[in-house]
């Protein structure tokens, strides 16, 4: 006679994630698949670390900016890491850092190594300081 | 410099009479040990015995000679020396977490308490009760107070805590004082008002000083930052990242330079220059001794290659004074605004009295504006 009504898990299904009509935020900028141009990588450095995705809640936007960030720094010649750091100044240094200390966490075949390189040189321009702002900083990258 | 290892264990807090010549300091335990020089020698003539907590700040007013001590008890002792002994008097001060530093006024009729209970206690003596009452400082303070200092207008306070933020309280008691001029920092001074809070610079705000005329203040900050503000209509902050690890104290040697020292092991010299608003480096103000190079054998060499992956043939051994954290830095004489002597104490237990002029002769770039 009656339907079932002991069990309510029935609310603990999300509704909304069903519904056809559903509103997905588009995708900002379009996924760039290809490297940054190998003659400019001074330029692309700068511009990659220009506008970080510090005060956004969106974890999407953040991991992008990372991955985008990964991409130059391993397109970097081992030669030419030193020189990268160089044209930075003292807060883009500090951000270099953050982004790397962000690599290390998630590492994937080669990353670890670039990236350890690109620490080792990041860490003579900063300083034990710049690792000491990563750690510090309320906002991360 | 003059270096005078105390004990093994750090020194909590210490604090210098009149004439500099006892200094009063705590051996991370529960009591306050005095020490008169003698000679070269140092010899411990009092053992203050009430606290039943870490003591964690202590203050000697040079012209009333009291001795203010605070500890984790979450109580605060007013010591005056009655013939030979020193006696002790309790103040209560209303909180529920640890007290964690201590200043006197310059004036002396009161004192400030910072404690974990995120408030400031500002203590005044009450004739009429013969008994110390204090007012509390709360809004809006939102962690633990690290550190204080009094402006030298005896009203304002700056305080240093560990949500980030450096601000200057005023802490006008009316039992006790007039309405005090206006200031850099404002002119309506009720008490409890914000007249400063800093921005831009996070990391738990672990020192703090005035300027002796008291228009510009000065933090150390976790993130290893220094920063100035200089009060004025708008407040200017300026602040410097270092290179180095955390500095935890920080003071003015004249108006424009200041020594802070920290987790390095090693003072260092700051110079602010107010026309363009920048905050410089100024230099490390450690001369270590020359140790004589010993040659590498090639064997070690491959040995340091196999273990460190570096060549260097450096040992693992500080070279500076201090051999562990820099914790407190005052000054002996000279006052903020010619300071010639400072003193350093640490957590290797150790004291180092530094000389600003064999300083500046010794190092050959600084220059001390």
């Amino acid at each position: 006679m009656s339907k079932n009504t002991v069990s309510d898990r029935f609310r603990k299904v999300d509704v909304d994630e069903y519904d056809e009509n559903k509103f997905v935020d588009e995708e900002e900028g379009g996924e760039n698949q290809l490297g940054p141009d190998e003659g400019n990588l001074m330029g692309a450095l700068q511009a990659v670390l220009k506008n970080p995705p510090i005060n956004t809640k969106n974890q999407n936007v953040k991991d992008r900016a990372e991955g985008l960030v990964l991409k130059v720094l391993s397109s970097f010649k081992s030669t030419d890491i030193e020189k990268g750091v160089q044209s930075l100044d003292k807060n883009g240094v500090d951000l270099l850092m953050k982004y790397i200390y962000k690599g290390f966490e998630r590492p994937s075949e080669n990353s670890s190594a670039v990236l350890l390189q690109w620490h080792e040189k990041a860490l003579s321009a900063g300083g034990v300081g710049s690792i000491v702002r990563v750690l510090t900083a309320r906002k991360t990258v | 410099m003059a270096y005078h290892s105390f004990l093994l264990e750090p020194i909590s807090c210490h604090a210098w009479n009149k004439d500099r010549t006892q200094i009063a300091l705590c051996p991370n335990n529960h009591e306050v040990h005095i020490y008169k020089k003698d000679g070269s020698n140092w010899n411990k003539i009092h053992v203050l015995k009430e606290h039943n907590g870490q003591v964690t700040g202590i203050d000697w007013a040079p012209e009333s000679n009291r001795i203010v001590t605070c500890g984790t008890d979450r109580n605060a002792y007013v010591w005056t020396l009655k013939g030979d002994v020193w006696k002790p008097t309790l103040v209560i001060l209303r909180i529920n977490r640890a007290a964690r530093c201590v200043t006197w006024s310059p004036k002396e009729n009161k004192f400030a308490v910072g404690s974990g209970s995120r408030l400031i206690s500002v203590c005044y003596f009450e004739q009429e009760n013969d008994w110390w009452v204090c007012k509390h400082i709360k809004k809006p303070i939102r962690s633990t107070i690290l550190c204080l200092d009094w402006h030298p207008n005896n009203v304002l306070l700056a305080a240093g805590s560990c949500d980030f933020k450096c601000r200057i309280f005023s802490a006008y008691i009316k039992e006790v004082e007039e309405k005090p001029a206006p200031t850099a920092w404002g002119s309506k001074m009720p008490f409890g008002e914000v007249m400063f809070e800093s921005t831009g610079t996070s990391g738990w705000v672990h020192g703090v000083c005035f300027s002796d005329s008291g228009n510009r203040v000065a933090w150390a900050s976790h993130d290893s930052t220094v920063a100035v503000a200089e009060g004025g209509k708008t407040a200017v902050c300026t602040s410097l990242s270092s290179e180095t690890l955390p500095l935890l104290c920080v003071t003015f040697i004249t108006e424009n330079s200041l020594v802070a020292a920290g987790h390095d092991c090693y003072p260092v010299l700051f110079v602010y220059d107010s026309n363009n608003a920048a905050l410089s480096f100024g230099g490390k103000l450690d001369v270590p001794k020359q140790s004589a190079q010993k040659g590498m054998t090639a064997r070690e060499r491959f040995q340091n290659l196999d273990k460190k992956a570096s060549v260097d043939s450096k040992e693992a051994v500080l070279e500076s004074v201090h051999k562990n954290s820099i914790s407190q830095i005052s000054i002996l004489n000279g006052g903020k605004a010619k300071c010639a002597k400072f003193c350093t104490t640490g957590m290797d237990g150790g004291m180092a009295i530094w000389d600003v002029k064999t300083l500046e002769s010794a190092m050959k770039d600084l220059k001390i504006v």
